[in-house]
């Protein structure tokens, strides 16, 4: 038999039909749902009177919508409390369990999935969120759908799809101390651009992922997005194995032991073939910071915001020239004396427990900075505040100056009331730094939480790695 | 869906690269439970001078004479004209809605974001990848001359610009015969119910637990 690729096992395990020129029909195991992609495909189902397929491969949390403070009130703006009803409807009527607003399991979505055991390793696992390719981090293969096609699996537990191409992404060498999966993922997309992985499916390997925990590699995973790649994947292996152990949704007794097996054979197999090969020094990656309006507009904590005349090309240097302009920056200026006005650390790609335990870790004992109006942390689900709540991680927050919020996406897109306003500059662990994501006029700099952190106390961009 | 049918469009330049989902359609329009009536809120923070949000009567809004949406020389416009990696970002099928609704029905563009390429084709939009250089040709050609209209033919896979020339363009079949039929993949993927219930005992025995 040839060897495989881990993306090959994946696909191949789940093809119900493929036609000649490579169209397929492939099985979905696991369907996550959320509040703002699902009302029209709820609509679309009774509209066409069928039901959806199998409702325990189903799990739904309302997140965008959520407020992060004073729950008990309800969510005020209408239009938002309706989409939210819409899901705790739609959800009641088919029988979907769903993890409601003052559910203390309620969270993210790509934070909850994990956390409840609902994303196992071999899976296939879709959700309308382009950020649904986190759960690769399990050798699961998982990627963002439209609506059409999330009431297309309801119906059918399938996706009509292509095999996209396969990349490696080889990350080895050890991270340096406060250098972590957020600054290998931005450190990815600043060398092969936010378009390098558009029809490709990376899994990411080498020794630096396999020493990443699972919280390590679903950020990865989860900013494979961000590299234009649908699905983002890293092999199973012990610590896998052990994060899923004893999960709600998790295989217990003799499935267990049946399930483990399998799950050790998702690693691509020696040989395998690539269509296309990155590879990295982990040793060399320093803490990266955004200077524009696209994740690839990236540079290291010792660098400095480009100049459009030296752009590689005229396409290049307009969109350097405009996002300058956006962000409210000087050509050359050290990335380290840029200020910041407001904090967010949160969101699915950094609300996870260890990224609240490495922002407090930077916190504890200091200040929020004079400059910052607002410092805020919101962690991923219910469950990662109780986790941080019951480590004291939330008094190091509030005592330094920080607001300690409910969970939900809250600032990452800004569809609550958590946002910036026009022109103020934000450190963000999140995900994009489009133009006006977290808010019209909003000025967004991706980090890592540890980064983050360290700019609400010094009130501008610092080398977290000096502080440690 | 409507059937694809060929037609002759004017065509709109947006001269810039990574347009992302959010700029397509902003967050605060994404609270809607509908699928229609987003085109108003097309490129809403490019297009109005003021803060758009759900409910406001578009009509009465400053627009911004700037963007190129609102030259009146492009008013009508079918046919987006754009940079690389367009559609990136957000999986938001609000996207091709709003532009859907705007009414645009090709995009054509040296490279697209994958969950939007293929969110496109479920609402009747037709995304065409063309070379580089083609694309850099035609935002030349546009720009120069007023009232540039393209025939785009989905049958032969073809785009004819003013002066005949003819640009092909490769699309999928299957995509194809959804587009030019109309047909949702709903339906389509119902004909293979028997796979998939053949398929889903094989998988169950595979693997037990995911069923537990």
């Amino acid at each position: 038999m040839s060897s495989k690729t881990l993306y090959d096992k994946l696909w191949d395990s789940h093809v119900v039909r493929q036609d000649a020129d490579g169209t397929a029909l492939i099985y979905i195991d696991r369907q996550l749902v959320h509040e703002v992609t699902s009302p029209q495909a709820f609509e679309g189902l009774k509209l066409a009177h069928r039901k959806p397929w199998r409702t325990a491969s189903m799990l739904a949390v309302p997140d965008h919508n959520v407020p992060t403070t004073n729950r008990a009130a309800g969510i005020a703006d209408p239009i938002s409390r309706l989409q939210v009803e819409t899901l705790d409807a739609n959800c009641a009527e088919y029988g979907i369990v769903e993890f409601k607003m003052g559910d203390i399991r309620q969270g993210v979505v790509h934070v909850m999935g994990p956390e409840q055991g609902a994303t196992l390793p071999g899976m296939t696992v879709v959700c309308g969120d382009s950020h649904t390719s986190t759960h690769g981090a399990f050798a699961a293969l998982a990627h963002g759908i439209g609506t059409s096609e999330v009431e297309h699996v309801m119906a059918t537990q399938c996706l009509v799809a292509k095999k996209s191409k396969a990349m490696l992404v080889k990350v080895e060498g050890k991270l340096g101390r406060g250098v972590t999966a957020k600054d290998i993922a931005l450190a990815v997309i600043g060398k092969i651009g936010t378009a390098g992985g558009t029809g490709y499916a990376i899994e990411f390997a080498g020794a630096a992922i396999r020493d990443l925990s699972m919280e390590g590699r679903m950020t990865l995973c989860n900013m494979a997005i961000e590299a234009g790649a649908r699905a983002g994947m890293v092999a199973a292996d012990d610590t896998t194995v052990s994060y899923v152990k004893g999960r709600p949704f998790a295989p217990q007794g003799a499935n267990w032991d049946k399930a483990v097996a399998y799950w050790k054979t998702l690693h691509s197999d020696d040989g395998a073939k690539f269509d296309a090969t990155v590879e990295l020094d982990a040793s060399q990656i320093k803490p990266q910071v955004t200077w524009g309006t696209s994740p690839e507009m990236v540079t290291d904590i010792n660098g400095r915001v480009p100049d459009p005349a030296s752009a590689p090309d005229a396409v290049k240097r307009g969109d350097w020239e405009r996002a300058l302009q956006y962000m409210g920056l000087q050509a050359n200026t050290p990335i380290s004396e840029i200020k910041v006005d407001k904090v967010f650390i949160g969101s699915c790609t950094n609300g996870r427990i260890e990224d609240m335990r490495e922002a407090a870790a930077i916190a504890k004992g200091k200040k929020v900075a004079a400059n910052v109006r607002l410092a805020m942390v919101v962690p991923g689900s219910g469950l990662v505040k109780a986790q941080a709540e019951q480590e004291g991680l939330d008094k190091v927050f509030i005592d330094a100056g920080f607001e300690w919020r409910d969970p939900g996406c809250s600032m990452c897109l800004a569809m609550n009331d958590d946002r910036l306003e026009a022109g103020e500059r934000c450190a963000s662990t999140s995900n994009r730094n489009f133009e006006g994501r977290q808010g019209q006029g909003s000025r967004t700099h991706l980090v890592s939480p540890a980064m983050a952190a360290a700019a609400a106390i010094a009130g501008h961009f610092v080398d977290v790695r000096e502080w440690q | 869906m409507k059937k694809f049918e060929t037609f002759d469009g004017l065509v709109v330049p947006l001269d810039r690269a990574n347009v992302d989902t959010d700029a397509i359609i902003p967050k605060q329009f994404l609270k809607s439970i509908k699928r229609s009536g987003f085109g108003p809120n097309a490129f809403d923070e490019w297009r109005y001078l003021d803060h758009g949000e759900p409910g406001m009567d578009n009509s009465k809004r400053p627009l911004n004479p700037d963007f190129v949406l609102n030259q009146p020389r492009y008013q009508g416009a079918q046919v987006l004209l754009a940079r690389e990696n367009f559609g990136c970002g957000s999986s938001r099928e609000h996207a091709p809605w709003a532009l859907e609704d705007y009414g645009l029905r090709v995009i054509i563009a040296p490279s697209f974001a994958d969950i939007f390429f293929n969110n496109c084709f479920k609402n009747g939009l037709l995304p065409v990848k063309l070379a580089a250089d083609k694309v850099d040709a035609l935002f030349k050609a546009v720009e120069a001359g007023v009232g540039y209209k393209m025939k785009v033919d989905l049958e032969q896979q073809t785009i004819t610009a003013p002066d005949g020339t003819v640009y092909p363009f490769e699309v999928d079949a299957h995509r194809k015969h959804c587009l030019l039929n109309g047909l949702d993949d709903i339906g389509l993927t119902l004909q293979h119910v028997d796979d998939i219930k053949a398929f889903e005992a094989k998988h169950r025995t595979a693997q037990p637990w995911l069923y537990a």
